[in-house]
């Protein structure tokens, strides 16, 4: 049952969703990537106190169905965890979905939407 | 009759006994098949959830480092503003990913690979007055933190359609093992009954075919003797006189004595 081709071919970006650092960061190392003037869009979000949850959820949707040149999304654990309940109950394979630590915030496995199902599946 | 489990309803001919033969034998040898397959599968991603582990952990500490390094950038750059202009001079993608397919037992898991295109460098002019070297070392080390994220979005893919394919892969073997080879066996079961049924009547009925005849045989018999007898009685001096004329005429030598050495 393995995914075809076309639903990963044409992926090759990665997306952001973080705190300022983290977000900066991976920019520095070179995923940003902003798509022609007619609709720009970014690949990134960054997430402050200030940003509603929808805001984040709306960012998430977008990066997860609506957007199919992206591969990974790249969230920051403290950010997925406001919306946990979205990034829980997403399974798809593609993009693939990877929680990130970020500076304030250290990893925390026990947290991993991933993880859980590792766990799960091991019968932990 | 097997009227015990479900069974598939089929006419009880010897024909559909062969394939009911022959499709149990298939399954038999499809489940075997699928359980290694499953066998296989839960090897490769016990494997792959102990690299998403290590990997994991690899991410904690590769991120605190560079988390460190940009911490340097800005102590170096001095005020956050570098933040936003890196923030806005992004525009196009230099790290990118491709896919390409790896094999495991039948299962096609896509493995995502970096890969940096050349020509685009979207921070050329970033730090330019202030902590230029800072800012290229926190590349680096960010470049290399995204690498190790890359590697583990590419497990974590893995074990995602791995952990689907296991389980269609599982619910076949039970399919097979808990429905489709008991159904078989069924029907088979009842195929034979039925036959054995059939078979029971045959013989039953030729049975009374053959008493039938012998009755009539013995009527027959009796019959025949009957009208033996009574031919016998009207013919018997006639049958007497000319069985004796051929006794004695039988070499036509009465005169010729029997010679004796």
């Amino acid at each position: 049952m393995a995914a075809p081709p076309s639903a990963y071919k044409d992926r090759q970006f990665l997306a952001v969703i973080g705190d300022e650092d983290s977000v900066t960061g991976l920019l520095l190392a070179g995923v940003g990537h902003v798509t022609e003037p007619p609709d720009s869009q970014r690949n990134f979000l960054v997430v402050d106190q200030k940003t509603e949850n929808s805001t984040i959820e709306a960012a998430f949707e977008r990066f997860t169905q609506e957007r199919k040149d992206i591969a990974i999304v790249l969230i920051n654990q403290h950010i997925a965890d406001k919306i946990r309940h979205r990034v829980d109950t997403y399974t798809a394979a593609f993009p693939a979905l990877l929680e990130i630590p970020s500076k304030d915030h250290p990893y925390d496995p026990e947290k991993d939407s991933v993880l859980k199902r590792v766990r799960r599946l091991f019968g932990e | 009759m097997s009227g015990a489990g479900a069974r598939e309803s089929v006419f009880p001919t010897r024909q559909v006994l062969g394939q009911m033969k022959s499709k149990l034998k298939g399954a038999q040898t499809g489940h075997d098949l699928l359980k290694r397959k499953s066998e296989a599968l839960t090897n490769a991603i016990s494997e792959i959830t102990r690299r998403i582990d290590e990997a994991k952990r690899k991410m904690g500490r590769v991120m605190q480092i560079a988390a460190f390094s940009l911490a340097e950038v800005t102590y170096a750059v001095g005020g956050g503003n570098i933040l936003y202009q890196i923030q806005e001079s992004a525009k196009q993608a230099r790290f990118r990913v491709r896919t390409k397919q790896e094999n495991v037992s039948g299962v096609f898991l896509p493995a995502f690979e970096s890969f940096t295109t050349e020509g685009n460098n979207d921070f050329g002019l970033t730090g330019l007055g202030k902590g230029g070297q800072q800012v290229q070392r926190c590349r680096e080390t960010y470049a290399r933190a995204v690498e190790t994220l890359v590697e583990l979005a590419s497990l974590q893919t893995a074990f995602v359609i791995l952990d689907e394919v296991i389980k269609v892969v599982n619910r076949r073997v039970n399919a097979i093992e808990h429905v489709i080879i008991p159904k078989t066996e069924n029907t088979i079961k009842y195929i034979n009954s039925e036959l054995d049924e059939l078979d029971r009547e045959e013989f039953y009925r030729l049975k009374k075919v053959s008493n039938k005849k012998e009755r009539d045989a013995a009527a027959a018999d009796i019959e025949r003797e009957a009208q033996k007898k009574k031919d016998d009685s009207s013919n018997e001096e006639d049958v007497d006189e000319e069985g004796r004329m051929q006794m004695k005429d039988l070499l036509g030598d009465q005169d010729n004595e029997d010679v004796i050495f």
